[in-house]
C-alpha cells in the first residue's frame, strides 16, 4: 500500500518504548509489593504501582488515538498468513490488556476501599463502593490478566527478535529511532 | 483612591436553641452511632471506624452548662480499612491495645455557641497520654431525640500513634480526621428493661 509508511513515527516509537519501560517497572513492583509485610515502604510501592498503572492507561489511550490517525507500517511482504493473523491478534490483545489491567486495578482498589490518587495529587473518582467480595474477584482478574500480558510480552519480544535475527527484516528496526530501512 | 463599600447590615436571626419542651437526653443508640476517622496514606484518604464504644450522656439542649458526657472506645474494635491494616494498628507501634485497650474522653464543659452549635471540652486519654480536647459539635433534634455530631483533627504523632518506621508523616499523614455521630434519645418512659419509648397510637 503506497499510503503506508515504512517505519513508525517518532511519536509512536516514543510511546512504545516509554510504555515498555513503565510496564516492565509495574509488573515486578506489583509482584514484590503484594508479597511484602505491611510497612511504610509497602504503602509507597503500592502508590507507585498505581501511579504507573494510571499513566500506562492514559498513554495507551493516547497511543490508540495516534495509531488511529497514523497507520502502522505494513508487515513484510513474504510473511505467511498465520503469522500476519498472529501479529494482528497479539497486538490487539496487547492494547486491550494495556487498558484492561489498569482498569481492573483501579476498580479493585475502589472495591477494597482505597481510592487511587494519581501521584498523590489527582484523585481518580471511585466508580465502585467498598465491597470485599467484589474486590477479591477484581484482584483475581487483575492478576490473571497480568499473567496473560506477561505471556504476550514474551511472545512479542521473541517474535521481534526472530524477525530481526532469523528473518532479517525491518520489523524490529522500524520501531527503533535513528535506523533507516536497509 | 479609596473605594467605599457599603455592606448591608445583616440581622442574624438565630432560631431558639431550646426545643418546644425541655428534654434531657440520657440514652445513646449505639447501633445508629458512629466513631469514624479518615487517615491519609500517600495522599489517599482511607476511611476507618471503631465498632465498639460506649457513651454515658446527660444532655439538655436548654441547659448545656449542666451537660455531662463520657466516651470509652474499645481500640481493638478498629477497622482501619483492610484486614492487613487492622492487624498492624493494634500492635505496639500504633495503639498497643494489649497495654492500652481503651481510649477515654470525659467532658468538663459544654458551651452554647449559637444555633445548634456547641463547644465541647475535656481531657482525652489515649495510649497512656492525656490531653485537653476542645471541639465544635452540633446537635440536630429529630423526633424525640436527635443527633450529636462533631469531629477534630488528631495529630497522631503527638499521641504516639504510629511510631518507629511509621513515624514518617509523608507515608501516613500526621493529621487524622476524627468524626463522630451519636444518636441520642430521652430516657425510656417506662421502666421496662430495654424497652423503647412507647409510640402514640
Amino acid at each position: 500500500m503506497s499510503t503506508r509508511p515504512d517505519r513508525y513515527t517518532g511519536i509512536a516509537q516514543a510511546l512504545h518504548w516509554l510504555m515498555a519501560v513503565l510496564i516492565l517497572a509495574a509488573l515486578p513492583l506489583g509482584w514484590v509489593m503484594t508479597e511484602m509485610d505491611l510497612s511504610p515502604l509497602k504503602l509507597r510501592l503500592y502508590s507507585w504501582h498505581k501511579w504507573l498503572g494510571v499513566t500506562v492507561f492514559m498513554l495507551a489511550v493516547l497511543r490508540l488515538a495516534w495509531r488511529a490517525t497514523h497507520p502502522a507500517p505494513a508487515l513484510p511482504a513474504g510473511m505467511p498468513g498465520w503469522q500476519r493473523a498472529a501479529a494482528g491478534i497479539s497486538h490487539a490483545l496487547l492494547y486491550l490488556l494495556m487498558l484492561a489491567i489498569p482498569l481492573s486495578g483501579w476498580l479493585m482498589s475502589s472495591a477494597k476501599g482505597f481510592q487511587t490518587v494519581w501521584f498523590g495529587v489527582l484523585p481518580i473518582p471511585d466508580l465502585l463502593g467498598r465491597d470485599e467480595a467484589l474486590g477479591e474477584w477484581l484482584n483475581a482478574a487483575h492478576v490473571w490478566l497480568t499473567y496473560a500480558l506477561a505471556a504476550l510480552l514474551l511472545a512479542h519480544v521473541a517474535a521481534a527478535l526472530k524477525h530481526h535475527f532469523v528473518d532479517r527484516d525491518d520489523v524490529l528496526t522500524r520501531m527503533l529511532p535513528g535506523h533507516r530501512k536497509p | 483612591m479609596i473605594a467605599r463599600l457599603t455592606l448591608p447590615v445583616l440581622a442574624l436571626l438565630l432560631p431558639s436553641a431550646a426545643p418546644a419542651q425541655a428534654a434531657e437526653y440520657t440514652r445513646v443508640l449505639t447501633e445508629q452511632s458512629r466513631v469514624a476517622f479518615v487517615s491519609r496514606q500517600m495522599g489517599v484518604p482511607v476511611e476507618g471506624q471503631f465498632r465498639r464504644f460506649s457513651v454515658q450522656l446527660a444532655f439538655d439542649p436548654a441547659r448545656p452548662e449542666t451537660a455531662r458526657a463520657s466516651l470509652e472506645i474499645d481500640l481493638a474494635s478498629i477497622d482501619a480499612g483492610s484486614k492487613e491494616a487492622n492487624e498492624e494498628v493494634v500492635g505496639r507501634n500504633w495503639f498497643n491495645v494489649r497495654q492500652f485497650p481503651t481510649a477515654r474522653f470525659q467532658s468538663t464543659g459544654l458551651r452554647h455557641l449559637g444555633g445548634n452549635r456547641y463547644e465541647l471540652r475535656g481531657p482525652m486519654t489515649l495510649k497512656g497520654r492525656s490531653g485537653e480536647l476542645v471541639l465544635p459539635i452540633t446537635f440536630t433534634p429529630a423526633g424525640a431525640g436527635g443527633a450529636i455530631e462533631g469531629g477534630f483533627v488528631l495529630r497522631r504523632l503527638a499521641w504516639g500513634i504510629g511510631e518507629g518506621p511509621w513515624g514518617d508523616p509523608d507515608t501516613v499523614a500526621d493529621e487524622v480526621q476524627v468524626k463522630f455521630r451519636f444518636v441520642v434519645a430521652e430516657a425510656a418512659a417506662t421502666p421496662a428493661a430495654g424497652g423503647k419509648p412507647a409510640r402514640k397510637p
